[in-house]
Formats: C-alpha cells, sequence, structure tokens
C-alpha cells in the first residue's frame, strides 16, 4: 500500500552537512519533495518533505533517519493558530500559497485548514496580530 | 413617520427599544417594505474592527516626589518613546511609535514586532508598563530621571484619543510591479497577485449614515470594548468626493475624532499589530448606533455590500507617488466573493478589516441597548458635510531657501 505524508525533518547541527534525504531515494526507494528547507552549516536546520512510497519502505525510511537522530513530526502541527490572538482580519488569506485560510460564511471567519498548510512561514510575519506560530 | 432620539431612549429605558444590526435590517427591509420596518425599528446597529493608525491615549502619571516635569524630556513606554510637550506629568503616546533601537525597515521588510499599538493594548489589559524619563530639572520640579513601572489602574486618567478612525469607505491595494511589496494594506504580490480592501462595507458606520444625518459631534458609542464618544470630524475628514446615486462616497471620505475612558475598555478591541515592512498600529473597534428617525435614514442603513464601490489602486506607483490614479472601481459585493477582474486579470481578495469583528461589535451594542445599558445621545454639532465644500489638500509643497528664518 502506497503512502504519502508531509513531515518536517528537524536536524541537529551535527547533522546539518550530512546528504540524508538522498538516501531516501537510493536505500528506500521512497520519492521526496521538499517544500522547504532551512539549511545552515553548524547549526540546526529543518526541511519539509512530501515522502511517498509503500509504507513498509515508508517505516523503514522513517526509522533510518530516527536512527540517525533526526526528530521527526507531522507537517500539520508544526504551523498553529493561537486563537486568543487571531482576529479574523483576512490578511493571511491571499498570502497563503496552499489557500490554507478559507473564509466560513456566515460571520466570515477566518479557517485555518491544517491539511492544506505546508508550513513554508508566510503567514507568519504577514499576521498583523501575529497569531501564527510555528511550533517545534 | 418621524420619531426623536428622546423617544427611542425612553423605549430603551423601558426594554422595548427594536434594535437590529447594519447587516440584518437588509433582510428586514426588503421583506416588510421601507415605511413598515422604518416604523418598527429604532435603532440599526453599526460596527467595524480594523487598524486605524491615527489612533493614541494620554494620561497623567501623577507627581513623583521629589516631582519631576516630563515636559521637553524623553519618556519611554517599554521603551517606545511618547510624547511629552504638555504639563509637567501628562504623557501622550502613538499607535505608530517604535522603540528607538526597533531596526525598522534596515533589513527589508522589517518586523515592527513592539511599538505603540502594543503598548496601549499592554495598558488597557492592566499589565505593568517600564516607565521611563529623563529631563532637565527646574527649581519646581527638580527631579531629572524616573524609572518605575505603571499601571493603568494608577493613573489619574487614561483616555483613548484617536483622531483619524472609522474611514468611510477606503481603497482596495494592488501591486503592479514585479516584486513583493509590503504596505500599510498588508503584503502585495507583483503583478496583480492579489487584492487587499479594508473596510467593513455594508457594516461600516460612517458607510450606514454616508451624509452624516444622525453620526454627529458627541455621539456616544461603542469604542474599544466600553463607551465614547465622537469629538470631532477625523483628519482628513473629506465629504465632497465623488458619490452614488444612493449618496456613498465611492472612495475614502468622511473621518472620525473618538474619544473615550481607556480604563473601562477591553484589550479584545484594542490590539497591538504588526505590518510587516511597514510598521505597527492599532486594530480598534468601533459600533456606532444609528437611530431611526425616519423612513429616509432607515434606507440610508439598508445599503448592501453590492451598492459600496471601492476604487482598485496600484501601491507599487500611484499611491506612493501621490498621483491619483484608480485602476478600477468593484463593489464589495465582487471583494468578498473572493477575487476581482482587472485588464482580464482574475484577482484574489482578502480582507484586512475584520469582518466577523464588526458583526460581534454591532452584535454587543445591540445587545446593551436592547438590555437599557447603553442610550444614545443627541449629537451637540453635525460633522461637517457636503453642503460644507470642505476637501482635503494635498501638501503645498514649497522650496525652502538656504539660510531661511523661522
Amino acid at each position: 500500500m502506497k503512502v504519502s505524508k508531509k513531515i518536517v525533518l528537524h536536524f541537529p547541527a551535527r547533522l546539518v552537512e550530512e546528504a540524508i534525504a538522498c538516501r531516501l531515494a537510493k536505500d528506500f526507494d521512497l520519492q521526496f519533495n521538499i517544500l522547504k528547507a532551512s539549511i545552515i552549516p553548524d547549526s540546526e536546520g529543518f526541511i519539509v518533505l512530501e515522502l511517498t512510497g509503500e509504507q513498509e519502505a515508508y517505516d523503514q525510511g522513517i526509522r533510518f533517519l530516527t536512527r540517525a537522530g533526526i526528530h521527526i513530526e507531522a507537517l500539520s502541527q508544526s504551523v498553529v493558530r493561537n486563537e486568543d490572538k487571531c482576529t479574523h482580519c483576512g490578511a493571511c488569506v491571499t498570502v497563503c500559497p496552499t489557500e490554507a485560510f478559507e473564509i466560513e460564511p456566515p460571520n466570515r471567519k477566518i479557517h485555518f485548514n491544517h491539511t492544506k498548510c505546508i508550513a513554508c512561514g508566510v503567514c507568519l510575519k504577514a499576521c498583523p496580530p501575529r497569531a501564527m506560530e510555528l511550533h517545534f | 413617520m418621524q420619531r426623536t432620539i428622546e423617544d427611542i431612549n425612553l423605549k430603551i429605558k423601558a426594554g422595548k427599544a427594536v434594535v437590529v444590526n447594519a447587516e440584518e435590517v437588509i433582510g428586514i427591509v426588503a421583506k416588510k417594505g421601507l415605511s413598515r420596518a422604518a416604523r418598527e425599528i429604532d435603532v440599526v446597529t453599526t460596527g467595524t474592527f480594523s487598524p486605524m493608525c491615527s489612533s493614541g491615549v494620554y494620561f497623567n502619571i501623577g507627581h513623583s516626589k521629589p516631582r519631576i516635569k516630563l515636559e521637553a524630556g524623553k519618556t519611554f513606554l517599554n521603551d517606545v518613546p511618547a510624547y511629552t510637550g504638555f504639563a509637567a506629568t501628562d504623557v501622550m503616546l502613538g499607535a505608530t511609535a517604535l522603540p528607538e533601537g526597533d531596526p525598522r525597515n534596515k533589513m527589508h521588510p522589517g518586523d515592527f514586532n513592539y511599538g505603540g499599538g502594543h503598548v496601549i493594548e499592554d495598558l488597557v489589559s492592566g499589565k505593568d508598563v517600564y516607565f521611563s524619563a529623563t529631563a532637565y530639572g527646574t527649581n519646581c520640579y527638580p527631579r531629572k530621571k524616573l524609572e518605575t513601572w505603571i499601571n493603568m489602574k494608577d493613573l489619574n486618567e487614561a483616555v483613548l484619543c484617536n483622531f483619524r478612525n472609522a474611514y468611510q469607505n477606503y481603497n482596495v491595494a494592488v501591486n503592479l510591479s514585479d516584486k513583493t511589496i509590503y504596505t500599510y494594506l498588508g503584503i502585495l504580490k507583483p503583478r496583480l497577485g492579489n487584492a487587499v480592501y479594508c473596510s467593513a462595507g455594508q457594516l461600516s458606520p460612517l458607510l450606514n449614515d454616508p451624509l452624516y444625518k444622525t453620526i454627529g459631534i458627541g455621539s456616544r458609542i461603542f469604542l474599544g470594548g466600553g463607551t465614547g464618544f465622537v469629538a470631532w470630524q477625523g483628519t482628513q475628514h473629506n465629504p465632497t468626493v465623488p458619490r452614488t446615486e444612493k449618496q456613498i462616497p465611492k472612495k475614502g471620505a468622511g473621518t472620525l475624532t473618538l474619544i473615550g475612558d481607556l480604563k473601562q475598555m477591553n484589550a479584545r478591541w484594542l490590539r497591538g499589530i504588526s505590518m510587516q515592512g511597514y510598521g505597527v498600529s492599532l486594530s480598534v473597534g468601533i459600533g456606532i448606533p444609528i437611530p431611526i428617525l425616519n423612513p429616509e435614514i432607515l434606507e440610508y442603513a439598508t445599503i448592501t455590500d453590492d451598492d459600496i464601490i471601492a476604487p482598485v489602486m496600484d501601491y507599487s506607483k500611484a499611491y506612493p507617488q501621490n498621483i491619483p490614479e484608480i485602476l478600477a472601481e468593484v463593489s464589495y459585493g465582487r471583494l468578498k466573493s473572493g477575487s476581482i477582474c482587472i485588464n482580464n486579470h482574475d484577482i484574489p481578495t482578502s480582507s484586512l478589516s475584520s469582518y466577523s469583528g464588526a458583526l460581534e461589535i454591532a452584535n454587543t451594542l445591540k445587545g446593551w441597548i436592547k438590555r437599557g445599558e447603553f442610550l444614545l445621545s443627541e449629537p451637540v454639532a453635525p460633522l461637517p458635510g457636503l453642503e460644507d465644500g470642505s476637501s482635503t489638500k494635498p501638501l503645498n509643497y514649497r522650496p525652502v531657501e538656504r539660510n531661511n528664518n523661522y
């Protein structure tokens, strides 16, 4: 059975310069699509991946990453809206590249659809009351 | 049919006033007809919740021992500079003030994480604020330095005083250039990538009373979660702009100066905000009741989003260069549909003004009036209207000679 999941890989500083993502394709026959990455030598980094492959291979790939010392989490947990801060203005709506913010009738509150979010972070500073938070 | 504010207040006190918000009224008038609806409805409530830069607070901190006069010295609130060109212990803070150490746009776009608007939110939340001041010292005010914590509850007076709020209609911002721009209306994507509007539309106070027949100086209003008053017309009040057949201005027109006791307001409706690449500001919640004195006033209060036309302006060139060029006129009905079409481009739209916030304010005010907690006030003077002929002028720029004396 094929699975496709969006995950965030958090690299400790010691692993930042190692070629790890490519081994997912080579050793486990997984397809990966890099949605976002921040890799700076000698500091912690992260990659947002869409990882696709057979369930068994996927599980093995995840085990390989975990053993290598990479912390993995599901993407939808990464960008979180602080509901106390959100004013439902709508500034995020057209800034988001994946249209994860939806205007809900009848009162036009802004719904944040986690499943569409790729954690690119554009909304973080585009949000006037700074209600969008990146949680690691 | 004619009624007075006094008639309405008697009904409010008796708990019998019929109050609806400016959205509900549209359906009621469509169903019952104007004259029957006008006989039944006493008050229509409006609302808006949006960034409004010309907002600020003034307060009195009380005299220290020994005394200090803050005048002509330097005063900071959580490192944000305040204005002290008044008497000894009176301080004014504007919503857009920034700490001196803020990097601003040195690395464009700047973050603008904290400023005057946020200090106002902290004060109204009841948080302690770090107060620091230096002064030059006099015989009667010897102290030259003061550092302390201040809290709204200890201040003698704390007053929200906003000299341009509740804009009657506003520009829709787009970007014709090839790169992303960062504006006071938010992030604008290149090549007409998005369009941002900023008005509560059919709920907006001055759009529901386009000729200022009921909203005037002295009108009691919902302000920042408490009550306040219309103190004056706002700066750039510009009633003489082109209007539609229903008298709705086709661009930014009337504005209001609002005032109220900060101590009874609420941080829910006074929120410090950060506009990336632009600066800081304050989102202000305002609700204004419109007394239905006759069917004509009700008819004005029945406007819909489709009746409101707003100008689309390029914020990469026309706005910054102050060129009065309008790309298109679009209705709020279209803007709220999610996209508009300009030059054969479908442009996704978003808002900077919170419609759900505006609706909640209109409903809160409705509740206050229905429960008899809020009485309407008779304006003591009207706002300047079309007949006054006043209009906003651009700066009269005059080259300055070297060695000029002033």
